[in-house]
């Protein structure tokens, strides 16, 4: 069968007196063999060594520490309000952010911090092509993760391979239970911590472990925990080329001058195996080792061209080069490269890397401005809040005395860390009156004052009167002001005041 | 498995079933297998769930089941749940007056709710949901009260009602003037005539419509016509009018008199739902 030449083990050949293994296989996911309906043909990549893989080991490290470590970091927003660095309150509703505290009224931060993450993509993606799959997606790094457990317990890619194919035996059991056992450990601990990020962190970790935690925690662990564990272990490869729209997406941010992990077939063909001895003329680089094709955990051969299927991983330039090491030949046969490249080597130019294009010009300027608008905007952020709304049912009242009432329902936000005092005054019409049953103490002119304890909304009633002959229309305009008692904080809003048709 | 079976098909590289009409031979491609998988496990819980909740239909009566749940008991004993929960807080609006209440932030804000609601349920219809009211029937929102607006006062009228079936029912009977022959209708356009020069400096009364007034009418809406509540008489000189206000129907209300009802609901709800209106309809703006 097919699939049997793909996933053969990797002999070191016999005829060839060079140390380089040599596998004698197709891609699992060849490019002129894909085929929408299709089982799923298993891939077993090969352990590659190099600068690349080290740098992903990093990576790994770097983006696990930050998602296991955020949600235990504590920050003093003082007594009474929690301590935790990034949490997001559902139930309370809000955010916080270090220093930031944002309300739900507020959420155009997240929007305008999603705008930046996604315009960021776009520029990295047209300057390197996918370096977001091949280096920081949750999908890839846990995927990386759970194939580095599986090469722990069932050897690398030929073990792995004879592994799969033997018959049920112990040790194949002993094997499986232990690398899902240490899946389902992964994945428990990466569904377990988002919702740290959710709740105080020390209090629901002590919750989880004494079996208190409420439902939606162990529904939440549950789910994304069972996500991590399907997607990183089972559905891997899946996920990229048959799940992901942005595949699909990127190509549009790419051209000509964008880097990607580029086959030189240039430099690599005519390609064959090559004895020791034997001269180069005539003949590409290539010597048809197919390290690359083994140790790519896509299953795609990159010697094909520019793939969707490929992450960019650069595993095979890891691969590619420890091969051109061994045999005394120049590396970067595989190599981050653009298409313009192998235009210019043609015309006997030099490589060049070309970062500003006006794509990237275009990207940079819309990341800029929108970081300029959010901190600008984040600068200047009220610490006072205040909604007005009007009574709808009745319209106005008419009172004894002949005077329009309308009556509002407004609501002062004050998002400071301290009890404030708000004066509501009302202006815009002459006699204009204003009455509330819910002001805590009254001023000199007999404006009401409130007071609003910190980071707390508080609603109240005001009635406004307006006397009969200053009201010249059915809809009057007037202005009621909120100001800080002892503070800068002020609110000023126009709205509407209606009265009978005249 | 035994290789001898199996047929590969050229083309797709995949089994036969070894089926074959008219020379074309049918493909073996199974469902998915975790679609199967998930088919069995659901065959499973099915089989399981019969036995733990509600399934067979009997002859009269149907299969309990292990846990002999329903969603329809789950849904009764949370309301029992909720009105256990919510009995604690009416028996203190029951038992303590309405001005404290009104002073117990907790208390009143549950009051408030709960009259809301009450006041859509049974006053809506005829003082309008936002308790404007209609021509005939108070705006209860204004500062003008033809009984007193006070909460005992609003209490009084919501338990009682007005000229209702209560025995403590508030009542009074303005005469009709024209129909019982106690004025003429020359005497009743007087009347009006000074009723609108109270609030009208456009207007000038006679003499005589003074002195009708002050012999017919002052005894129950006062001398300077401003209204006696003991009575539930109304105040004929500020802006507010239950009834229409040109001068025809004035004429026709004097001649004819008004007499509107509001029914008792002492009785009919519950003392803590008749304080919780109260305490509502005194927080619309009007409130004494």
């Amino acid at each position: 069968m097919a699939s049997d030449i793909k996933n053969a083990e990797t002999p070191v050949s016999e005829n060839d007196e060079q140390v380089v293994k040599r596998a004698d296989v197709e891609a699992v996911n060849k490019a002129e063999e894909r085929s929408l309906y299709a089982p799923r043909k298993k891939i077993f990549p090969q352990r590659a060594k190099g600068k690349f893989r080290t740098i992903k080991w990093f990576m790994m490290l770097f983006t696990l520490g930050i998602y296991y470590i955020t949600p235990w970091i504590r920050w003093d927003r003082g007594e009474g309000m929690p301590d935790q660095a990034v949490l997001i309150d559902i139930a309370g509703r809000r955010f916080y952010f270090f220093f930031i505290e944002i309300w739900p009224q507020e959420v155009y931060y997240v929007t305008g911090l999603m705008i930046m993450g996604g315009i960021a993509l776009f520029l990295v993606t047209s300057t390197a092509g996918r370096m977001w799959c091949g280096y920081s997606c949750p999908q890839t790094i846990w995927t990386d993760l759970f194939i580095a457990v599986e090469r722990f317990f069932e050897g690398d890619r030929n073990a792995r391979i004879r592994l799969d194919k033997s018959s049920w035996s112990l040790d194949k059991i002993t094997k499986r239970v232990l690398k899902h056992t240490v899946w389902i450990i992964i994945a428990l601990l990466t569904g377990g911590a988002w919702v740290f990020y959710f709740s105080d962190a020390p209090t629901l970790f002590n919750q989880l472990i004494h079996n208190q935690a409420s439902f939606d925690a162990y529904l939440w662990m549950g789910l994304l925990s069972t996500f991590t564990y399907v997607l990183g272990g089972i559905a891997r490869e899946q996920v990229c080329t048959y799940m992901c729209p942005w595949p699909r997406i990127q190509a549009v941010m790419m051209d000509e001058e964008t880097l990607a992990v580029m086959y030189r077939y240039d430099r690599g063909e005519p390609r064959g195996p090559h004895k020791k001895n034997e001269s180069w003329d005539g003949r590409g680089d290539c010597v048809q080792c197919r390290q690359c094709v083994v140790v790519c955990p896509m299953g795609i051969d990159i010697r094909d061209g520019l793939q969707l299927e490929c992450i960019q991983c650069s595993l095979c330039i890891d691969a590619c080069n420890s091969v051109m090491e061994k045999i005394g030949r120049p590396q970067g046969l595989i190599a981050y490269d653009s298409l313009k490249n192998f235009e210019r080597r043609e015309k006997g130019e030099e490589n060049r890397f070309r970062i500003v294009r006006p794509r990237t010009i275009i990207y940079s300027t819309i990341l800029v401005l929108v970081g300029a608008i959010m901190l600008y905007t984040l600068l200047n952020r009220s610490m006072i809040d205040v909604n007005i709304l009007r009574d709808r049912n009745p319209l106005f009242v008419q009172l004894a005395s002949g005077d329009i009432r309308n009556g509002y329902t407004i609501k002062i936000m004050n998002k400071t860390t301290a009890e404030q005092k708000y004066i509501v005054e009302v202006s815009g019409i002459n006699g204009i009156t204003l009455r509330t049953e819910d002001a805590d103490e009254f001023a000199a002119d007999g404006s009401p004052i409130i007071s609003v304890p910190r980071d707390k909304l508080r609603s109240l009633k005001l009635y406004v009167a307006i006397p009969r002959k200053e009201l010249n229309d059915d809809s009057v305009d007037i202005t009621i002001k909120v100001k800080q008692l002892g503070g800068d904080e002020e609110d000023v809003q126009t709205t509407t005041f209606k009265g009978p048709r005249t | 498995m035994s290789d001898l079976k199996k047929e590969i098909d050229d083309v797709s590289g995949v089994d036969t079933t070894g089926h074959e009409w008219d020379g074309i031979k049918e493909l073996n491609t199974p469902m998915p297998r975790w679609w199967v998988y998930t088919f069995i496990v659901t065959c499973i819980w099915a089989f399981i769930y019969q036995f733990l909740y509600p399934s067979w239909p009997l002859i009269t009566d149907y299969y309990e089941g292990y846990f002999a749940e329903t969603n329809r008991d789950r849904l009764n004993d949370e309301l029992d749940n909720v009105a256990q929960q919510r009995s604690v807080t009416l028996d203190k609006i029951r038992s303590m007056d309405l001005e404290t209440i009104r002073n117990d932030n907790a208390l009143n804000t549950f009051a408030l709710a709960g009259g809301k609601a009450a006041f859509g349920d049974n006053c809506a219809p005829c003082h309008g949901t936002g308790a404007a009211g209609f021509t005939g029937y108070p705006n209860l929102n204004d500062d003008d009260w033809l009984w007193g607006g006070t909460l005992e006062d609003i209490y009084t009228t919501i338990s009682f009602g007005i000229r209702s079936t209560h025995e403590e029912t508030r009542v009074n009977d303005m005469p009709a003037f024209l129909r019982d022959e106690l004025l003429t209708k020359s005497e009743i356009e007087d009347v009006v005539t000074y009723v609108q020069s109270l609030s009208d400096s456009t207007i000038t009364a006679t003499e005589s419509g003074r002195i009708l007034f002050a012999d017919n009418c002052a005894l129950c809406h006062g001398e300077d016509g401003k209204g006696l509540r003991e009575f539930g008489a109304p105040n004929l000189t500020d802006a507010i009018t239950l009834y229409v206000t040109d001068r025809d129907s004035m004429i026709d209300i004097v001649s004819n008199s008004r007499k509107g009802v509001m029914p008792t609901w002492s009785g009919r709800l519950d003392e803590a739902t008749i304080k919780s209106l109260a305490l509502y309809i005194h927080s619309l703006g009007g409130g004494e």
